[in-house]
């Protein structure tokens, strides 16, 4: 083995290259239909198949990150965090910045929402009908993502992923008499973040 | 047949303007899940087995966005067909540079060579990739080879690809050889017209 280069003696990549999305889309598709298969019929399976996934590429961004954008510095505020994936990290795996990053209503202040309305994993993704509110591949992946991001910051959290379709975007359109085509409606995407309680109370400590 | 030099820009005019994703995304994508097929199945052989049955899937459905995105690549014969794919493939799909060579003598009368070789060193699949101890004959690479199968299988080529030098095994470049089995001859369904 002494003739293998290690992976330290390569310079960092510089995260500049890119592959066409047609690869990524084929590649994303042959994950899904793996997963399925492997999954027997069930949807909660299939999405926890494809979270693995993300959990493992959001931990190892985190470190290419840091080490390539951040100047070695990792952050260690909630907010710091959350603005790191809402911009760093959706910037560099899918293209663009977020399209919001909220704060849920709730009495522990412990939820947080990112949500992208034109997630780029979902691009050539056509989910069934009746399956449409259920399952959200793309965004399995990203709430893995985002919980493999977290997880391996220290935010330990529940991640899960929502789909709700955008409004001002027909569901269906209807072409010719009686035939009714499904256009993919665009989805927006919504990360749904709660954070562990050990999380609030550091951040309590370490605003005082 | 264009001239081999200038490989920059190999007929860079027909290279179609594709959307373009973070190579990370892909790379560690791709990692994920080969670990995940590592744990799911039990010997690395059938691991590499089931690369190669992806990558046949991904190219027999890429070859058409391909073909329709790039214009006026030909891969009339054997040798076109390797040509456009190391370079027109690899760069338009890729991203990275390839180039076709150790042609095998032609062996039947006038049918042209039936055996090349892909050659790239740089490999977008396996950025921050090692190799752990144990896993030496994990083809890591393998669904290249799928991809290059299931694509020249939909245009009526069927042929073998195996990967001779991994650079993942301390190798100083990437090699694919190709070697063409059968080229199906194109029939036209004359009938129709009746």
């Amino acid at each position: 083995m002494a003739t293998t280069q290690g992976r330290w003696d390569v310079p960092l990549p510089t995260g500049k290259s890119e592959v066409s999305l047609s690869a990524m889309s084929f590649l994303f598709s042959e994950l899904v239909q793996y997963s399925q298969a492997r999954s027997a019929r069930s949807i909660v399976e299939l999405e926890r198949r494809l979270e693995d996934v993300g959990y493992e590429v959001g931990e190892r961004m985190l470190e290419v990150l840091c080490l390539r954008e951040k100047g070695r510095r990792r952050e260690t505020r909630i907010l710091g965090i959350l603005g790191f994936l809402h911009t760093s990290v959706w910037k560099s795996l899918f293209g663009k910045v977020a399209d919001a990053l909220e704060k849920g209503v709730t009495e522990e202040d412990d939820e947080y929402m990112i949500s992208d309305n034109d997630l780029v994993l979902n691009r050539f993704i056509s989910v069934p009908k009746e399956m449409e509110n259920s399952v959200n591949c793309g965004g399995s992946f990203a709430a893995g993502v985002v919980r493999g991001v977290l997880d391996a910051a220290g935010f330990p959290a529940r991640v899960t992923a929502h789909a709700m379709p955008l409004p001002g975007t027909p569901a269906a359109a209807t072409v010719g008499p009686g035939n009714t085509v499904s256009v993919p409606s665009r989805v927006r995407t919504t990360i749904l973040i709660k954070l562990d309680r050990s999380v609030l109370q550091r951040e309590a400590r370490l605003a005082a | 047949m264009s001239a081999r030099g200038a490989s920059n820009a190999p007929r860079g005019s027909q290279l179609p303007a594709q959307e373009k994703v973070s190579n990370e995304l892909f790379t560690l994508t791709y990692g994920a899940m080969v670990r995940q097929l590592l744990h799911d199945f039990e010997t690395v052989e059938e691991v590499n087995a089931e690369l190669d049955a992806m990558g046949a899937r991904i190219g027999s459905r890429l070859v058409d966005d391909f073909l329709a995105n790039a214009q006026g690549v030909r891969c009339a014969d054997f040798k076109s067909a390797a040509d456009s794919v190391a370079r027109v493939g690899f760069r338009s799909l890729l991203g990275v540079t390839a180039r076709v060579g150790a042609w095998s003598e032609t062996s039947d009368a006038g049918s042209g060579p039936s055996a090349c070789s892909i050659y790239f060193e740089e490999n977008p699949i396996t950025d921050f990739v090692e190799l752990p101890r144990g896993l030496e004959e994990l083809s890591y690479c393998n669904v290249l080879c799928g991809v290059i199968r299931g694509a020249l299988e939909q245009i009526g080529m069927h042929v073998t690809v195996v990967v001779v030098k991994d650079m993942l095994k301390g190798a100083d470049g990437n090699e694919l050889r190709l070697t063409l089995k059968e080229h199906a001859a194109e029939t036209y369904p004359f009938k129709d017209d009746d």
